[in-house]
Parts: structure tokens; C-alpha cells; sequence
């Protein structure tokens, strides 16, 4: 499996994206900067947490506009599969491959804790190695992490079976007291139509070494080599 | 031309910061102040004299960037600069 990081000015998880990447796939992933208009052959590529342009207007709102971002939306729409973490996550959204918007959380404060998560689909490349309804356990860190979509939108959504990870209790109980940021519907990961693109706040590959106090992050990637492997 | 662009969240979008911002001014003593919203102001010269191009331009600079027409509305006047 070929897989390529995207590396804005400001972007903070993307070594730590590639060290998940090389653990999964046995070869480092392409670094490609933003500002680069040639993306290699890749089969997934990522979009890394951290601060590109120090979020300023809004996050992910000039990274969605860099150069390497045409070539990344033309790879999506054609159907490589495209991975959102945190930043990556608001990116996408800005970008318009995943609908709805990243706002500032409820709390208005940063958080930076460990979060339980469930998995509601386990039929995407992205999950084949968990089970349906399986209790996570990923990393947040992030201020603008509470996903916002109209009414109508959110009812495609949830029709389609496009979220992927809800905020719950260590339980897996869906309710307001596990949701960290004020997501609408403890939604804290999307996917696009085809499922080929998938947007969470949540960062897998802070948890994907038994060194980091956890692996269930590993799981997505090693699902992601198996499903491309398929 | 200059744009002076005014953008503001939609009705209904949650404002935890304006709710902040609320808070504080009733904490001064402010009892009157209700209903407080965050927005952003941005001012962009725009290098055309034509102001229906002009407008066309700055148009699309909100909808291509500066607003996220999902949560934000935006509104501009053009003056001569």
C-alpha cells in the first residue's frame, strides 16, 4: 500500500501519522507539501492534525485552497481513498468532500484527553478491523472540534449511514455527558457518500503503539492495508 | 474600490463565544445587553474601478473563502478608495 501525508505550514501530527503509516504498511508514506502541485501514486492519502496557517479565518479554511488540495479533491473524487484527522478533519469539511463545519467548542477551551468512541460501521476500508458497535479508545486534542451540520443534512447523514465514530461512555452510551465538544449528534467522524473519504476529530495514531498507552488506533490502518490488499 | 465585509454567524448556529462575551458584560453590570453575536469584519482594496465588477468580485471572494455560507452570511459595502 502507497500512502502520501499532505504537510501544511502549521501542521503538528504529521510524523506521528507517518510512523502509524510505516508500522501498517512495512514502508515510510510520501511527504508531500502543501505547496507542491505533484501528488505521488498513492492509494490513501492523509490529511494530518495541527494548525495549518494557525487556523486563521477559520481552521482548515487556507489549506483547503493550497495548491495540493485541487490534485487531492481530483484523487477523491476518482475514488482514492482520503483520511482526515483533526485538522485534516476541518480541511475536508472546508474543502467540501465532507459536508458540515468543525466549530469551537462548546467549552470554548482546548482539550487534549483520551476519548471513547464507537464504531458504527465496521463495512468501510477504514474499519474493517474493529466490530460493529465496538467501544474505542482515540486521542482528541483540538478546540474547534464540535461538528456542526444543518437539520437537513444530518438526516442524509444518518439515513445514509455516513457517520462513522460517535463520542459515547466507556459503555458506549451515546448521550451528552460523553460528548466532549457539543457535536451535533456526538458525531465525531463522517464519511463521504462512497465512504472512500473519512473526517474524525479523533486521532488514531496517537493511540497505535502499546508505548502510547494504547492500539485501537493501529486497527484503522491495518484495516486500511488489509482492505487495499483485498 | 475597497470592500468593507461583514460576516456573521446564521440564526439558530450556536455562539459559545458571544454566549462568553454576554456573560462578561452582565458581570460589568451591563443588564441590558441580550442576544450578543460574534462576528469577523474584513476590509479588501479591490484593484477595479468598475463597481458592479467589483462587486462580482468581492462576491465571490466571500462564497470561495472568506464566509462559510454552512453557519456564516456575509454582507459588504464598496466605496471608492
Amino acid at each position: 500500500m502507497k500512502s502520501a501525508v499532505i504537510v501544511f505550514p502549521g501542521s503538528n501530527c504529521d510524523r506521528d501519522a507517518a510512523v502509524a503509516l510505516e508500522a501498517a504498511t512495512g514502508r515510510p508514506p510520501a511527504m508531500v507539501w502543501h505547496g507542491d502541485a505533484e501528488l505521488p501514486a498513492s492509494d490513501l492519502i492523509v490529511l494530518p492534525g495541527g494548525f495549518s496557517y494557525g487556523d486563521y479565518l477559520r481552521s482548515g479554511a487556507m489549506a483547503a485552497h493550497s495548491p495540493i488540495m485541487r490534485e487531492v479533491i481530483k484523487r477523491a473524487n476518482a475514488g482514492t481513498l482520503v483520511l482526515g484527522i483533526c485538522n485534516g478533519f476541518q480541511v475536508l469539511a472546508e474543502a467540501r468532500l465532507l459536508p458540515g463545519v468543525l466549530m469551537r467548542n462548546a467549552s470554548l477551551r482546548f482539550i487534549c484527553k483520551d476519548v471513547h468512541l464507537r464504531v458504527e460501521r465496521t463495512d468501510t476500508s477504514f474499519t474493517g478491523r474493529y466490530k460493529k458497535g465496538e467501544v474505542v479508545k482515540f486521542a482528541i486534542a483540538h478546540k474547534d472540534g464540535s461538528y456542526f451540520a444543518d437539520n437537513e443534512t444530518l438526516k442524509r447523514l444518518e439515513g445514509e449511514g455516513r457517520v462513522a465514530f460517535r463520542y459515547c461512555d466507556p459503555q458506549g452510551q451515546i448521550g451528552a455527558e460523553a460528548n466532549p465538544n457539543g457535536s451535533r449528534h456526538n458525531i465525531a467522524g463522517i464519511y463521504n457518500e462512497a465512504r472512500t473519504v473519512l473526517g474524525l476529530m479523533p486521532h488514531p495514531e496517537r493511540l497505535a503503539d502499546p508505548a502510547l498507552s494504547g492500539t485501537d488506533g493501529a486497527k484503522m490502518f491495518t484495516g486500511l492495508v488489509e482492505s487495499l490488499a483485498a | 474600490m475597497k470592500a468593507r465585509i461583514t460576516i456573521t454567524l446564521k440564526p439558530g448556529v450556536l455562539d459559545p463565544q458571544g454566549k462568553a462575551i454576554e456573560g462578561a458584560l452582565h458581570a460589568l453590570g451591563f443588564c441590558s445587553a441580550g442576544n450578543v453575536r460574534q462576528g469577523k469584519y474584513i476590509e479588501v482594496d479591490v484593484a477595479e474601478k468598475d463597481p458592479a465588477r467589483a462587486r462580482a468580485e468581492v462576491e465571490r471572494m466571500c462564497k470561495e473563502l472568506l464566509a462559510n455560507t454552512i453557519i456564516e452570511n456575509y454582507a459588504y459595502e464598496l466605496e471608492a478608495a
